[in-house]
């Protein structure tokens, strides 16, 4: 008994929950904030101001919103199947937390005479796992809609469950080619190979587009927000939600938003590589733990990049007919995704056999 | 049929092209324009902390003056009442006692003065009509009020604070624009 308890490693244990932890509360912290940035955005590319009363620059606006959001009252529609209601919005939650277990942050910390990784697991089917969770997702949307037992949310769920399984296709074929390049599904060794400077996009440059415009289609986001069109559907599968329940299925959105930018910037811009610059080299000459620091502020920008796209083609873009959403799905981007696919194979062969035209 | 204006465009209902289906070009367009209304200047003006600057003719509550020596100038001959179009205006007269000289600027005077504000319609035919003076729009709007009652505005509020014994309050119910012959 005694000895099992000391097999295990208990400051490792220790390492990860504090990382957890971590990673939790900043991914809340950046999804309220992207509602701000998201406001304001808005705003800006209407020629408004956004908000601006809350603190300066209208910063403290989140919180105001959060504040607001747990002093509504409650709302359970008699109707509705109440175990599902309540599992819902935790399920859109949930998933959209454990997306980020597999992303690698920054290379390593050396704290304590030990190695600390900035990835809370490395798991070898990296890849793998965020897909498995990604399409849990879909849950979230689903139950929540036919909880509420109206048929507006029901329709919306419908959709949205829909588009979400016919542009994961899509997805995981741009994500195949991919794969046929680096070799690898976990995610740190995808990173560690862009570092010498070649970042993915340049390899893939069609699988990156059809990957972002299946990112948008995963996380409900205009143009395809079809399962929450406000305008026919009247907030689709959160109709019937009030309250914080509401205040999670909006922030499961945001945090999707963060996590899937955080996935785009791994997979096709280095990850938390510092561009233009050999880390190796560099953790040299200063030392691994403010390289490491440095790298996490790199990834940073990338992703905020990546969720101010978002918002910038939120605002721009209109939403897409449902017709017009099936058929660039199924009969452009999983074609163009076969095709790049088969392109990729062959160029790879071609490298690998030293082939010259 | 014949356009009813030059600006009438037929509906184009051919079939999108290859280029037109690809819907990149064309978002990348629009995402272009949306970027550069990130940095255009904005029309808008803070309200509470910034005011736009009125037109020198505009028109908003009305005050009752005073003359220079701080007395009313209003004698109640009920001329203003007559002009307004939307019967907005009443008042009571009264004659001066004495020993108020420094009150009332002549022998009669208003001992009530009331204006609804939900029917005055400010088209300043009072200020126009009075022949002391006495009436002036000034540049304040209408302010909210919880009751209809509140609406009715009598002496308490109309009445311009006295120039001598409140000069600042004077100045700031005078306005920039707002004429008067207090000085």
């Amino acid at each position: 008994m005694h000895l099992t308890l000391l097999a295990i490693d208990w400051v490792l244990l220790l390492e990860k929950a504090v990382l957890i932890s971590i990673v939790i509360s900043v991914s809340l912290v950046v999804a309220m904030y992207e509602t701000w940035g998201e406001r304001k955005v808005a705003a800006f590319m209407q020629d408004r101001r956004g908000p601006n009363r809350a603190g300066p620059g209208g910063l403290f606006q989140p919180l105001a919103d959060g504040l607001k959001l747990f002093a509504k009252e409650e709302i359970i529609p008699a109707s509705s199947n109440r175990l599902l209601f309540v599992l819902g919005p935790g399920l859109a939650m949930l998933t959209a937390m454990m997306t980020s277990a597999v992303v690698p942050w920054s290379s390593h910390f050396e704290l304590f005479h030990r190695h600390v990784s900035m990835q809370i697991a490395d798991v070898n089917i990296g890849i793998l796992y965020i897909f498995g969770v990604v399409s849990m997702g879909v849950y979230g949307v689903m139950i929540g809609g036919w909880a509420s037992n109206n048929k507006f949310s029901l329709l919306a769920a419908v959709r949205g469950a829909s588009q979400i399984i016919s542009y994961e296709l899509a997805m995981g074929l741009s994500i195949i080619a991919l794969l046929m390049v680096t070799g690898s599904l976990s995610l740190r060794t995808i990173v560690e190979q862009q570092q010498t400077g070649h970042y993915y996009i340049l390899l893939q440059p069609l699988g990156f587009l059809i990957f972002l415009v299946c990112a948008f289609a995963e996380c409900n986001r205009t143009p395809f927000d079809l399962s929450e069109a406000d305008s026919e559907l009247n907030m689709g599968f959160h109709l019937e939600y009030s309250s914080m329940k509401l205040g999670f299925y909006l922030f499961a959105e945001y945090v999707n938003v963060f996590i899937s930018s955080a996935v785009m910037a791994t997979l096709y811009f280095g990850g938390y590589d510092i561009p233009f610059v050999n880390d190796a080299s560099l953790a040299e000459r200063w030392g691994q733990n403010p390289v490491a620091a440095l790298q996490i502020v790199s990834f940073f920008v990338k992703i905020v990049a990546f969720i101010f796209f978002f918002m910038w083609v939120r605002w721009t873009v209109p939403r897409f007919r449902y017709d017009q959403l099936m058929k660039l799905g199924w009969k452009m981007l999983i074609p163009l995704a076969l095709f790049n696919m088969v392109l990729t194979g062959f160029l790879v062969l071609l490298h690998q056999n030293h082939w010259h035209f | 049929m014949q356009p009813l204006t030059s600006r009438a465009k037929a509906v184009d209902r051919k079939p999108m092209t290859m280029w037109e289906r690809m819907y990149l070009p064309a978002i990348a367009k629009g995402m272009s324009i949306t970027f550069g209304h990130m940095f255009k200047k904005k029309p808008t003006v803070n309200y509470p902390e910034k005011t736009r600057p009125f037109s020198p003719v505009f028109r908003g509550l009305h005050v009752l003056n005073r003359d220079e020596q701080g007395r009313e100038r209003c004698t109640a001959c009920g001329l203003c009442a007559v002009a307004c179009p939307a019967e907005a205006i009443t008042m009571e007269g009264a004659e001066r006692l004495p020993g108020e000289e420094n009150l009332y600027r002549e022998e009669k005077y208003a001992a009530k003065y009331e204006i609804n504000m939900l029917r005055c319609i400010f088209c300043g035919l009072c200020e126009e009509a009075c022949p002391k003076d006495a009436i002036y729009l000034s540049e304040t709007f209408a302010p909210a009020n919880f009751t209809r009652k509140g609406f009715i505005y009598g002496k308490e509020e109309l009445l311009i604070p006295h120039p001598v014994d409140q000069p600042e309050e004077f100045a700031k119910a005078r306005g920039e624009h707002q004429p008067t012959t207090a000085d």
